[in-house]
């Protein structure tokens, strides 16, 4: 017998991941043309491994395989993690990556909606701990780099490991703009001079800053459609702006402009789709807003003063561990149990 | 104009409710028999007066209220009593129940019945004749009108009417108000009366104008109303499900927060539905006893049309008049967000039936499976009570019913918003009923448990008391020989400790037996 209520809202969790990887569509575009089309090849890598990582693990689970696959979410994971690693790294990297994440991260912890951490970002921390040299294959923005690669010599070196004659490694790939304002700072440069290098952009890294507006947009989208809630975007963004902005005018030689960390490494990415997933980011509004400003401290602490290139994914993952206290400690009061309680009128 | 106030959450679904509204409310033809459940309100069964064979009267008491929270029911027409027996009837649990079966004499011949001048009476005279008239809430809950009107030494200012019927497809209520405004504002004030209220405010969702227009104009028709300085206004506030919940309603009417675990009249509000208080009216100003309702029969029919309907008809009969079209498969007592699922369709309309839809796969198409939940909180964004369903639902699925307790699971009001919305597809509310049920039984049986072993610890310390008095008896008469012996009296002290001991221990059993568990007892 079926019981009330009979009817529901045309949406299901498909749809939700759906629009979720539509909104990425904005950014990956501008990828493609800044970075040329690596980047699309590592997503249908790990699109096509974390599917069969999902059957397989549901199938040695004893669930329904079809539902699962349809539900997008696995793609989703597969996207992010692509974004995060260097278009140019190895094939198995990729592989391996997205096998860890769906497998491990979500499936060991219960499969949809149980996972405690973001499969993707896990993925993305256990590459960077395992094969650190892979992991800085980042392509050198159109415009910039000694040599470029055409699509086929990308394919070639992603799969093969092989690249065109008397062509080095060095030639078509660069240090992130983090990590080459890390270095220089090392260097004793001040922040003025390093920026006028021709990688860096208006806001961040030359290319990289926009496809941050391309995922900026998108994160919009997702914002108008109530896919997610502003909380974790504007906390992250808000946090990261008025730290960077506290260190940078106190020291404006070391401390680089706050717009420089939105809009570079992942941090709208982030903002908008990496915190933003529900099943491992709080359930209160209060403890979104606390998710996300401590998640904007550690990415803001881990850039500048951590050995990695970003500090989005451990800062992810970290506050991740916090969820189940975070979401104790904000229940908001219920309807009839409120302070102002026993009749008092408040605003409408 | 009014300022009014939010509730949480809520949502929009697609109303449906212009199929029923074409036409004006029909009589429902007399029925070849009538089943008439002895309880069809909240709190006890009434007791049958009439026996197998009686020929009784229009309107004729036949069932006797039983108990503080009960009302009588009566013959909604003349004819002979056929049965009193365990029939089906509409129940969640399926099972069924004592009924009176009437078959109709077709003279429809009334009972003797006296109206009433209700100025002339005290409120308590007026409760006692709505209890044998067997009033109660029309809006679905069919709790007896006369408790409600019990208040007490409380201090009620502000009457509410409710004619939100914020539910789907239902237009019973919408109805009644566009074509017995009249009697319904008569009605609210003789209710006005009974509370001493200041002011009757009626809140209609505004998705009725119709309703809203006839209202207005009844209250400013009534001279009755007018001599009391326009007391009486209409409040057409925003439709948005559930608006017409009865906390949902005074906060948006009033701003007031009725409290967790408490009545509106502890902060001074009571509230009716439209269609009890057209019944009320009827009840003093005419002396009928509720005999009919209105009830609105649509969904998956040719004609969806609201009938006015003698309690007791079967349903299939009223949805044979509304032709039921061929692929419907199942029915639906109440509206598609809070009804249930009629066990069958010749199960009788009772005063609780407020609307019958008549379903198919196509109407209602069967929800998809469900997916687990992803923590997306579009409950939470929905839901009025301001819970958190998904950790509801969490603490159903591993029944920590504890956990649920302290996370509010009584103040859901059930109402489906959060199975709404839900993209997981989750059955949400049914894990909450589960739940509810569950910790109801536990303390049951917990209940039980205690006074079981209060009462062995009772008795186990009145044996033990009994053989230290016959003992200390023993040592003073054997002291008192041997102080008699030595000519020196001395007054016993450890009797009067002893008892005062035995009693203290008896009300720490007896308090720590009553003591409030973490249980909140769910209000009607």
């Amino acid at each position: 017998m079926i019981y009330s209520p009979f009817i529901s809202k045309p949406d299901s969790v498909a749809r939700i991941m759906l629009r979720v990887l539509l909104a990425l569509v904005p950014g990956i575009a501008l990828y493609v043309w800044y970075f040329g089309p690596a980047i699309l090849v590592s997503i249908t890598l790990a699109s096509l491994t974390a599917l069969g990582t999902e059957a397989l693990m549901l199938r040695l689970r004893d669930r329904p395989v079809a539902p699962f696959l349809r539900d997008n979410s696995a793609l989703l994971t597969a996207w992010l993690l692509a974004l995060s690693i260097p278009p140019l790294a190895p094939w198995w990297l990729v592989v391996v990556g997205t096998a860890f994440a769906i497998a491990i991260a979500k499936h060991l912890y219960g499969g949809l909606g149980n996972n405690l951490f973001n499969p993707a970002m896990v993925g993305y921390a256990v590459l960077i701990i395992s094969f650190p040299a892979q992991m800085t294959h980042w392509i050198a923005p159109h415009g910039l780099g000694q040599i470029e690669l055409g699509f086929f010599d990308q394919l070639e070196y992603i799969f093969l490991g092989v690249l065109p004659h008397q062509t080095t490694l060095d030639a078509v790939t660069m240090a992130t703009p983090l990590d080459t304002l890390k270095t220089h700072l090392h260097l004793g440069q001040p922040v003025r001079q390093i920026l006028d290098m021709p990688i860096y952009g208006r806001f961040g890294g030359h290319g990289g800053e926009m496809v941050a507006w391309g995922f900026l947009f998108g994160g919009l989208y997702l914002l108008a459609a109530r896919i997610i809630s502003w909380h974790i975007p504007v906390a992250y963004l808000g946090t990261l702006f008025v730290v960077a902005g506290i260190f940078h005018l106190v020291d404006q030689a070391h401390y680089v402009a706050p717009l420089f960390h939105w809009y570079s490494g992942a941090a709208i990415l982030g903002a908008f789709f990496i915190l933003t997933d529900p099943v491992s980011s709080p359930t209160t509004n209060k403890g979104r807003l606390i998710f996300a400003a401590g998640a904007a401290l550690l990415t803001y602490l881990i850039r500048v003063y951590g050995g990695f290139p970003d500090g989005v994914a451990f800062a992810t993952l970290l506050m991740n561990i916090c969820v189940p206290l975070i979401v104790l400690y904000t229940q908001p009061k219920v309807f009839g149990k409120k302070d102002s309680g026993f009749g008092k009128k408040d605003q409408p | 104009m009014r300022k009014l106030y939010r509730f949480h959450g809520g949502i929009h679904p697609p109303s449906n409710k212009m199929q029923s509204t074409r036409n004006g409310i029909a009589r429902a033809p007399l029925p070849a028999k009538l089943i008439v459940p002895l309880q069809q309100h909240a709190g006890e069964a009434a007791k049958p007066v009439v026996q197998a064979g009686d020929h009784v009267l229009k309107g004729q008491l036949i069932g006797m209220p039983d108990g503080f929270v009960s009302s009588a029911v009566h013959a909604p027409t003349s004819g002979t009593i056929a049965a009193i027996d365990l029939q089906l009837i509409a129940h969640p649990s399926g099972l069924p129940n004592l009924c009176a079966t009437l078959i109709p004499d077709g003279k429809d011949e009334w009972v003797e019945i006296k109206p009433v001048d209700y100025r002339s009476h005290s409120s308590d005279d007026l409760q006692q004749l709505l209890r044998m008239a067997g009033v109660v809430g029309l809006g679905g809950a069919a709790f007896p009108s006369d408790i409600k009107l019990r208040t007490g030494k409380q201090k009620i200012t502000t009457l509410i009417l409710n004619g939100a019927e914020c539910e789907p497809y239902i237009t019973c209520d919408d109805m009644l108000m566009r074509e017995r405004a009249a009697e319904i504002v008569q009605g609210a004030e003789i209710l006005r009366f009974m509370l001493d209220a200041t002011e009757v405010l009626i809140g209609v969702e505004d998705n009725k104008p119709e309703a809203i227009a006839a209202l207005q104009q009844a209250i400013s028709a009534d001279s009755a109303v007018l001599e009391q300085n326009r007391r009486h206004e209409v409040v057409a506030i925003p439709t948005i499900y559930p608006g017409g919940g009865a906390k949902q309603l005074i906060r948006v009417i009033t701003g007031l927060e009725v409290p967790s675990g408490k009545l509106p009249t502890d902060v001074g509000v009571q509230c009716f539905n439209v269609a009890t208080a057209w019944s009320v009216y009827r009840a003093l100003v005419y002396g009928e006893p509720l005999l009919s309702r209105v009830i609105t029969i649509t969904g998956n029919v040719r004609h969806a049309q609201n009938y006015e309907v003698l309690i007791g008809t079967p349903i299939d009969e009223l949805v044979a008049l509304s032709e039921a079209l061929p692929d419907t498969d199942h029915y639906i007592m109440g509206g598609p967000m809070m009804g249930m699922p009629l066990p069958a369709v010749h199960v009788p309309a009772v005063k609780a039936t407020n609307c019958i839809i008549a379903a198919s796969a196509k109407l209602f198409p069967p929800p998809p499976p469900a997916m687990p939940c992803i923590r997306c909180t579009r409950c939470v964004e929905v839901c009025p009570a301001e819970l958190q369903p998904q950790d509801l639902y969490w603490f159903a699925q591993s029944k920590e019913f504890g956990r649920a307790q302290v996370f509010s699971l009584f103040d859901c009001i059930e109402c489906g918003a959060c199975s709404y919305v839900c993209p997981s597809h989750i059955p949400l509310v049914q894990y909450y009923r589960f739940s509810k049920s569950e910790i109801r039984a536990r303390e049951h049986d917990k209940q039980l448990a205690d006074q079981a072993r209060e009462r062995h610890e009772f008795r186990e310390h009145r044996i033990e008391r009994e053989k230290r008095e016959k003992a200390d008896k023993l040592a003073a008469r054997e002291k008192a020989t041997q102080t008699a012996k030595l000519a020196s009296s001395q007054p016993s002290a450890t009797q009067p400790t002893e008892l005062e001991a035995s009693r203290a221990h008896i009300r720490e059993v007896a308090q720590s037996g009553t003591e409030p568990n973490a249980t909140e007892i769910d209000i009607p």
